[in-house]
């Protein structure tokens, strides 16, 4: 490996960390990925829960619509109209600007291969791993890492998960960053290299806490610190103040942390980042409930835009997807129940953008999946198979075989621009 | 591989402690289990009719202030006693799981504490209001903890009717679509059938996903819960008017008919529990709790044996896991169950012995600090995971840096915050990990700089996080 590209994750695996004082390190400055390879940027944003893609995208007003959904999914003609007279969840009103834009695609009646039991857990659990069945609770790895190894240059390219909810999408083999904008703490650098020593024979810990060591540097007053002893204890009452300092309800609201810190990331070394948002099992009153959720959404990818900058915003692709989507017909309480067919979102400057993209199957009885929910007419995995082909280069096989493995990439959507 | 007396503590309790004595056999860890709660009693959580008395009230708080003159200075005089009592109602919350600690730190039948807390994961139900934010503390005392060495149809019928159960999963508005309320309100507010509450019985609380059950059975066994509902502050009760007529098939059997009730519900229940997938979900879900991610297939076995023999006896269930030697393996270098966040906390609080008093004293905004936020940066929010299903068993999922990282920053910062004097890191050592602790910890804890450090390197090592 040449010193020119020690990046901060090679440092990491070289196992050099006990002994010196990572934020003063010359070996973790980030070294700019630009020079030797690809730009492109991709994010992934799991929307747990289930979207109702009906809502969200709402279909053309009609008599049928308005008997399946006395209280849901009415559209003013006016309103944010996309195309063939779809138009957009008034909670979505910035994704309106973006779709403008040509910054915003939305992919029609999509869905995993995920069929018939509509349970969230396996449902997000075959989302992320990305393939046609599950495999035992657990133990299968995440597309998104799958992706990862195959990469040309792939061992170069920082990945990060983001949030308090490591996911499935980054488990696996090819080596992916997880932090929480909230977690911070000090440590003496003696601290460390003893805490390193606890962990010898347990290289799975020591790993993840290597990792917790250069990622706490990153963040303002953080980290392992070089110090002496009678600096640590003078100082005592001021580390105490920075380990106790609860983030949670400074500098914005939790979703829009994870978005800037993915943003920092992006603008840095990261090439990929994945988080995700909740909220989407709207089995009640959905007309309220489903509001909040995409208004996080909405934020997010706003967040994503204004942060990342014109220039890496110009090289970004957003994926965001669901583990299905919800009942056609609204049920007694004003929500919707657990379903299949539903929408993808697209966002992201490097996008062609404005498309409305899948066929349409229909909302009449026979035309429903199970005669209740939308029926999927493509499978959400061939568009991220786009967007990562058309980001990365990964050849066709790659993806069908590794990635996605057993599906079939079909024509190009011809996303990016 | 038998009985062990420092994994009774870690793999089967909430650790060691300076002050309490472990077990010294199975006979000894039943006989307390088997016996009178002994916790519960020392460290109390008021009756059920409290929380629906104290619930009304906030809610009457409430209500009155939507019937004042919008803008007018009456409304904001009742909205001030709303929010106070709202605050109020918050800090008992925080009270309750303080109290639920301390059980955790002062029992000697700590396998009971571990019970209880698996049995609220598998019945996850977190509120979403305040209202039910504080139900969901008797949710876990009144319906779950009195029933975890009894039978699993029992716990599972008290479990998902109660109200707390019956809102989270919108049963309370899920209507027959022929029933009375239905016919009613035609054309006026839509009614109709909710299937979330009947979708999870089956998938998370009694078969599992895996079960032998459909599509069908979970719209059919919905028709059946019709009727049974709730409301703000309220006990569970069945309303016939809004029960779906006519009878129902779950899983090949027939299921009311006449004139609908509470009765077929609960046969329906103890029919799902006494169900051999059942038996089986349950013996492996606890087996992969206690013993490991993947645990021993004959340890299954056996548990799951144990189960159909006696009608899903949880505490013969229990004992079956404390009689099996899988049960009992050595740890590894660098496996064994990874604790949840929730035990980490838990066990380094008794392993500190913070004194009664001073987990009694502690404000709100310091429980937060302490506890409530450091938990949810960990990835384990107390009793609120993102679904029914409860948190995530799987080590790996909770081996992440930032994981790691917040252990890391809660060790450092939480014993010196609640102890007086923090211990000598090189008793703390002995005193956390026992004869057993390795000899790299040891010199860890002697060579630390501080106390705050030694005692957060002890907290962090491998011996003390792997069970």
């Amino acid at each position: 490996m040449n010193d020119t590209v020690f990046n901060r994750r090679s440092f990491l695996s070289s196992g050099l960390l006990a002994g010196c004082s990572i934020a003063a390190s010359p070996l973790v400055t980030p070294v700019s990925f630009a020079a030797t390879r690809g730009e492109n940027r991709l994010v992934v944003i799991i929307l747990r829960g289930g979207m109702d893609g009906l809502d969200f995208l709402r279909p053309p007003n009609s008599e049928m619509m308005t008997r399946l959904r006395p209280t849901l999914s009415q559209a003013a003609p006016s309103e944010m109209m996309l195309a063939e007279g779809f138009t957009l969840h008034p909670g979505c009103a910035p994704l309106y600007e973006l779709w403008q834009a040509g910054e915003l695609d939305i992919v029609q009646a999509v869905s995993t291969p995920y069929r018939h039991k509509r349970s969230h857990f396996d449902g997000q659990d075959l989302l992320e791993a990305g393939t046609a069945t599950l495999g035992g609770a657990g133990e299968s790895d995440g597309w998104l890492n799958r992706m990862l190894q195959h990469m040309p240059g792939g061992e170069m390219v920082t990945a990060y998960a983001i949030g308090a909810d490591p996911m499935l999408l980054s488990r696996g083999a090819a080596e992916v960053e997880s932090w929480s904008p909230d977690v911070n703490f000090v440590l003496s650098s003696q601290g460390a290299r003893l805490m390193q020593l606890t962990m010898e024979r347990d290289p799975e810990m020591a790993r993840s806490l290597a990792q917790a060591f250069a990622l706490a540097s990153d963040a303002p007053g953080g980290g392992v610190i070089e110090v002496d002893d009678s600096e640590v204890m003078g100082d005592f009452d001021e580390m105490m103040a920075a380990q106790m300092t609860a983030k949670g309800k400074s500098a914005g609201s939790a979703h829009q942390r994870v978005a800037s810190f993915a943003a920092a990331q992006l603008r840095e070394e990261a090439r990929v980042a994945c988080f995700s948002l909740g909220g989407f099992d709207t089995h009640a009153r959905q007309a309220k409930t489903l509001q909040r959720p995409l208004e996080r959404l909405s934020d997010s990818l706003l967040t994503l835009k204004s942060e990342l900058g014109a220039e890496v915003w110009g090289k970004t692709t957003v994926l965001a997807m669901t583990e299905f989507g919800r009942t056609v017909a609204e049920n007694g309480s004003k929500g919707t129940d657990h379903g299949t067919g539903g929408s993808m979102i697209l966002a992201g400057g490097a996008l062609r953008g404005g498309r409305l993209l899948g066929q349409w199957p229909g909302l009449a009885e026979e035309d429903l999946f199970e005669r209740r929910d939308l029926m999927p007419t493509d499978d959400v995995r061939r568009y991220a198979g786009w967007a990562i082909r058309e980001s990365f280069g990964l050849s066709r096989q790659a993806l069908e075989t590794a990635v996605f493995p057993g599906m079939s990439l079909g024509d190009s959507p011809a996303l990016l621009s | 591989m038998s009985f062990d007396r420092g994994l009774a503590q870690t793999r089967f309790g909430y650790g060691r402690s300076p002050e309490v004595a472990g077990p010294e056999t199975v006979a000894q860890m039943m006989a307390q289990l088997r016996g009178p709660d002994v916790a519960a009693e020392q460290f109390a959580i008021p009756k059920d009719d409290v929380f629906y008395e104290r619930i009304s009230e906030l809610f009457a708080h409430r209500q009155a202030v939507r019937q004042a003159q919008k803008g007018s200075d009456d409304r904001e005089k009742r909205d001030v006693l709303f929010q106070k009592n709202r605050k109020r109602a918050h800090g008992q919350i925080l009270g309750f799981m303080m109290t639920e600690l301390q059980r955790r730190v002062w029992t000697q039948d700590a396998l009971r504490e571990r019970l209880v807390a698996f049995w609220a994961d598998h019945f996850s139900a977190p509120g979403k209001n305040i209202y039910y934010r504080y139900l969901a503390v008797s949710h876990v005392e009144h319906a779950i903890r009195p029933h975890v060495t009894g039978r699993f149809e029992d716990l599972l019928i008290a479990a998902v009717t109660h109200p707390q159960m019956l809102v989270y999963l919108n049963q309370d508005v899920s209507i027959g679509p022929n029933s009375r309320t239905a016919r009613y309100r035609k054309g006026k507010r839509p009614a109709g059938l909710n299937e979330n509450l009947a979708r999870e019985i089956l998938e998370l609380h009694s078969l599992g996903v895996t079960g032998d059950y459909t599509q069908a059975d979970v719209r059919q066994l919905a028709e059946l819960l019709t009727g049974l509902t709730t409301g703000v502050g309220k006990p569970a009760r069945f309303l016939d008017k809004r029960a779906e007529p006519g009878a129902e098939e779950v899983l090949g059997k027939t299921y009311g008919g006449r004139r609908a009730g509470l009765d077929d519900i609960h046969a329906v229940l103890r029919d799902l529990a006494r169900h051999p997938d059942t038996a089986g979900y349950i013996a492996w879900k606890l087996a992969r709790h206690f013993v490991s991610d993947v645990p021993d297939a004959e340890l299954i076995a056996s548990l799951q044996r144990r189960y159909l023999e006696t009608d899903g006896d949880l505490a013969e269930v229990t004992q079956a896991l404390l009689e099996h030697p899988a049960a009992w393996a050595p740890l590894k270098d660098g496996q064994g169950n990874f604790k949840r966040p929730e035990l980490f906390v838990s066990s380094a609080l008794r392993a500190l012995a913070v004194p009664e008093a001073r987990m009694k004293a502690a404000k709100p905004a310091e429980i937060m600090r302490l506890v409530m936020h450091p938990l949810r940066f960990m990835g384990q929010p107390w009793r609120t995971p993102l679904g029914p299903d409860g948190f995530e068993e799987a080590d790996a999922y909770w081996l992440s840096a930032q994981g790691l990282g917040a252990r890391l920053q809660w060790a450092l910062a939480a014993p010196a915050a609640v102890m007086t004097r923090l211990p000598d890191p090189r008793d703390f050592v002995q005193t956390a990990l026992g004869p057993e602790a390795p000899a790299a910890v040891r010199f860890a804890a002697k060579a630390a700089e501080n106390r705050q450090e030694g005692v957060a390197l002890v907290l962090m090592s491998p011996a003390f996080q792997r069970i």
